[in-house]
């Protein structure tokens, strides 16, 4: 049984039809964030899956998870505040904004708060250098910028996640 | 700029829009190429305008479509849209607001080349702006301008988007052929090139986003026209990302050979009251440091003249550093960014980039000895040229350059030094 392949059969044709025939493989990132929206992570069976759906291994694919950032084989936070402290933002205050938004929420760049709805990482530059101090949310299906930040504005979006959650 | 040739959004908003797009004689020049045009006719043309890619190392254009190997099929184009070097922002904008215009370049390339099927590889963090791009080329479809038999013509062409997943290594284009392939981001030794042995073993030619976003002006106007900007050996214009202590950070498309000055402190609006430039890095935190000395200043950025003050142009990432800024500080943050993106396949890269980490980790917390100074130095030293890509070599530019040219940053930071002995450390 593909758990993956039940699930999403239409969207993985589709994904596989935009590399030759041949080539299945280059569909394994593609597929990967498929396999991570569930739950914000890639399961030892979503690797078994897509290494069936390709014909690679399983570790294949577990070394493409391990090699890339995007992936995770663990659940975290529901949301990901990606903060960019790498030199241009730490130029324009990204630290100072790093550490005040881990000191509000009480968490250390890596942790997850206890409510399990945020997880705060330090990254590397987001290709939006000028609008610092900015952070991405990864979230289990997708991937937004919010760039012109302060510790205010963070804070009321994560405010904004905790009533959802709160609410059902 | 009074006119821009990239960044048109910014004279006419609504270019985003494919209506808006086509009247300013959009595709027009995609027509024409398809219909009246042979391939290497439009390889001439753009060989011709001087066009040298804008991805870092400035390699001519045309010249590299035309090694494509002609024995081999099929031929593949694949965008570098991986845009992850720290200071580099301009192929975001490009696609996000000027996306029409960057996608004839690509079918423009496409046609040029014989390839019917394009592939745009966007670092993974560009996740919206991929599905806006899946809705641009959704639409061109549907207008006939991209599918089969194109105008009625035996030509066809489809383009794809595919995202990476977060690794900086994969804007080289060899990792980022790999990746595309689905294995790990890893540079392959090259030659092989390209052109010869590319995506899927077939000859493929990479380029980055701005490069082929100046070729639908380029066929539309004439390579005479192109010539008209910039300098002999350095045509065109270019898109400046402009970042750090600087007033108006944001990109800006200026001729090419403008000096550091205009775009600094004209454009860019100069610092901060009360603060001085201390240094600038012209090619984000791959480049070495600048002394921002008048002579700097003044110097044109252009493929020749950056390296006579001591660095190279690359993708034309300004990051400006203030009197404010340590060295130490500062390498701390190149180093870390390095160390955590080395992708692992060489000795030299992998273990010299992690103990230049720990060293400069040390410097700058105080707790270091000039010997240290010297061993970072030397450990940077080995890593130079002795790598399978250039990441290695990037690692080392701001380490070497800020120790030869800012020297006092380190002396102050490391008060209690030894005898400054000479360590000799091999890799
Ligand atoms: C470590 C490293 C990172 C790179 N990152 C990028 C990038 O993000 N975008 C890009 O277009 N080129 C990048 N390049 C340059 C590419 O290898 C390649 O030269 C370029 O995409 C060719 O296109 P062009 O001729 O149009 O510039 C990088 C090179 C290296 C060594
Ligand atoms: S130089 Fe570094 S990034 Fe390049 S191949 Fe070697 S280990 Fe990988
Ligand atoms: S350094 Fe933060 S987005 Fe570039």
């Amino acid at each position: 049984m593909n758990h993956l392949r039940d699930q999403y059969g239409k969207e993985i044709e589709d994904v596989l039809a935009r590399y030759p025939e041949t080539q299945k493989r280059a569909a394994v990132m593609p597929l990967l964030y498929i396999a991570q929206r569930e739950d914000g992570y890639v399961s030892t069976q979503d690797m078994d899956d897509i290494a069936e759906l390709l014909a690679i291994s399983t570790t294949d694919v577990a070394s493409i998870v391990g090699f890339y950032t995007l992936y995770h084989d663990e659940q975290a936070g529901r949301y990901r505040i990606q903060v960019c402290n790498d030199l241009p933002c730490a130029l324009r205050g990204a630290d100072d904004f790093l550490d005040g938004l881990c000191d509000h929420l009480g968490v250390k760049p890596g942790e997850t708060t206890p409510d399990g709805v945020v997880t705060v990482e330090a990254v590397m530059c987001l290709a939006a250098c000028d609008k610092a101090p900015m952070f991405q949310v990864q979230s289990y299906d997708g991937i937004a910028y919010h760039e012109v930040q302060t510790v205010k504005s963070a804070v009321k979006l994560v405010d904004g996640w905790r009533k959802e959650k709160a609410s059902g | 700029m009074a006119e821009h040739i990239l960044l048109r959004h910014r004279d006419n908003k609504e270019i985003s829009k494919l209506p808006t797009y086509r009247k300013g004689s959009g595709f027009s020049a995609f027509e024409r190429a398809v219909t009246k045009l042979n391939p290497e006719e439009v390889t001439d043309i753009v060989f011709d305008s001087g066009l040298r890619g804008r991805g870092g190392a400035g390699f001519p254009t045309g010249l590299k479509w035309r090694f494509m190997d002609k024995n081999n099929w099929p031929h593949y184009v694949a965008v570098n849209a991986d845009e992850s070097e720290p200071g580099t922002f301009k192929d975001r904008e490009l696609m996000e607001s000027n996306p029409y215009q960057f996608l004839e370049g690509v079918m423009l390339c496409a046609y040029a080349v014989g390839c019917n099927d394009a592939y745009i590889y966007l670092r993974g963090e560009f996740w919206d702006l991929a599905h806006e791009l899946d809705k641009h080329i959704t639409k061109l479809h549907k207008e006939k301008l991209l599918g089969d038999q194109l105008f009625g013509t035996e030509y066809s062409l489809r383009i794809h988007t595919h995202l990476g997943a977060g690794a900086y290594i994969c804007g080289e284009e060899t990792a980022m052929l790999e990746s595309l392939e689905g294995k790990l981001g890893q540079p392959r030794l090259r030659p092989p090139f390209p052109p010869s042995f590319g995506l899927f073993g077939k000859p493929t030619v990479v380029n980055n986003v701005e490069t082929l976003a100046n070729v639908p002006l380029i066929l539309e106007k004439g390579a005479k026209w192109y010539r008209g900007f910039g300098t002999e050996k350095s045509p065109g214009t270019k898109i400046f990302s402009l970042s750090g202590n600087v007033m108006k950070p944001g990109n800006y498309e200026l001729p090419l050979g403008t000096t550091f000055r205009e775009l600094i402190f004209e454009h860019g609006g100069g610092l901060r009251e009360g603060r001085s430039i201390k240094a600038i890095m012209p090619a984000g935190a791959s480049s070495s440091l600048i002394v921002a000395n008048d002579v700097a200043l003044d110097t044109q950025m252009d493929y020749e003249n950056v390296p006579n003050v001591g660095a190279m142009l690359g993708s034309a990432s300004i990051i400006v550093i203030d009197d404010s800024v340590s060295m130490d500080w500062l390498i701390n943050k190149t180093v870390h960014f390095f160390e955590h993106e080395s992708c692992g396949k060489c000795t030299p890269c992998r273990e010299g980039t992690y103990w230049m980490k720990n060293i400069t980790e040390r410097i700058h917390h105080g707790e270091a000895v000039w010997d240290d100074v010297l061993l970072l130095n030397d450990v940077a030293t080995n890593i130079k040229g002795k790598c399978l890509c250039a990441l290695g070599d990037f690692a080392t530019e701001a380490v070497t350059s800020s120790i030869e040219r800012f020297r006092e940053d380190f002396e102050t930071r490391v008060p209690q030094s030894r005898p400054k002995t000479e360590v000799k450390l091999s890799l």
